[in-house]
């Protein structure tokens, strides 16, 4: 996995399967701690503690079509490459939190990438569940909600072309404003 | 900070988009669409499943071709990642492997448009034959 970006689409993956209506993603640059913090918490099905236990365990997965479970144990991998740590904080029945900390400065850390169109993916999909995002840097904050953007559209699916041509841009342009480093 | 696009723009597009859409016949229920379902678990998304839905996304919107394009989980396929699964109204689903954006092209140039199928189908019953 080449990307900051990749790897937030595929931890979400993992709260759209646990059923999470609502799901957040925050990104946070420190580069006074020299850190970026993501974090992807949701309200899906949580897991045991046993699960929990077992969920960086690259042979273990809650799939049946195969039976490695690779994402957070890759995510993990990487963090620890860059100086940082991994942690998933996890309930039954309440949700997920899976945090990553990267060394911000460091040499193996991966690009961000694309984050816009990883976010046009999971926000513009049909049935796709809520999503807050937060972005913060020293340049500044920019946070969304789809469910302001859902009421605002009222009933104009998110999935047209023109919406997502226009979130597109509106990603493009506040993300830009606070200068996502690579 | 000035930003440049906010609710209120996303709801002056909201009502053109509206008035556009009750111009449209009522023909747009989802079985009577073709439906792309992308693979996008861990193995997909590392093959670069992400670029092969932004793809299909946005060449059958520039073609102005009506399509459901989601995402799904793993497949069980994860050897022939990026795969999707095609859903032509009226007809069997098809999964392809390997599709790329130069497969994704072909798959909607021919199977999308023409409904021919072409070689890449999942679990390997079918190639095309050449004259």
């Amino acid at each position: 996995m080449k990307d900051l970006s990749l790897h937030i689409l595929d931890i979400v993956q993992n709260s759209i399967r646990a059923k999470a209506t609502l799901i957040g993603i925050e990104i946070t640059e420190h580069p006074k701690e020299n850190n970026l913090i993501i974090s992807v918490l949701d309200d899906g099905t949580g897991m045991s503690p046993e699960q929990l236990q077992r969920a960086i365990d690259p042979f273990y997965t809650s799939r049946t079509t195969r039976k490695v479970g690779l994402g957070l144990s890759l995510f993990k991998q990487n963090t620890e490459m860059t100086g940082g740590s991994f942690s998933i904080e996890s309930e039954l029945g309440k949700g997920t939190k899976v945090t990553a900390v990267f060394g911000l400065n460091h040499f193996d850390r991966p690009v961000m990438g694309d984050l816009v169109g990883t976010l046009l993916i999971l926000i513009c999909s049909p049935d796709a569940p809520d999503y807050v995002f937060k972005h913060q840097t020293p340049s500044g904050e920019f946070e969304f909600n789809t469910r302001d953007i859902k009421q605002t559209l009222e009933d104009v699916p998110i999935t047209h072309p023109d919406v997502r041509n226009f979130l597109k841009e509106m990603l493009q342009e506040n993300l830009e404003q606070i200068q996502i480093s690579e | 900070m000035n930003k440049i696009k906010s609710l209120a723009d996303l709801k002056k597009l909201q009502t053109e988009v509206q008035s556009k859409i009750k111009l449209r016949e009522k023909g747009d229920h989802s079985e009577n669409l073709i439906q792309i379902k992308v693979s996008m678990a861990t193995c997909g998304i590392a093959s670069g499943a992400k670029e092969t839905m932004t793809y299909f996304i946005e060449e059958l919107d520039h073609q102005g071709i009506d399509a459901i394009v989601t995402q799904t989980g793993c497949m069980g396929y994860c050897y022939a990642e990026p795969t999707i699964e095609l859903t032509i109204p009226g007809q069997q689903p098809v999964v392809y492997g390997f599709v790329t954006k130069a497969k994704a092209q072909e798959i909607i140039e021919k199977h999308v448009k023409l409904n021919e199928m072409v070689d890449g189908i999942i679990p390997v019953n079918y190639s095309s034959i050449d004259n």
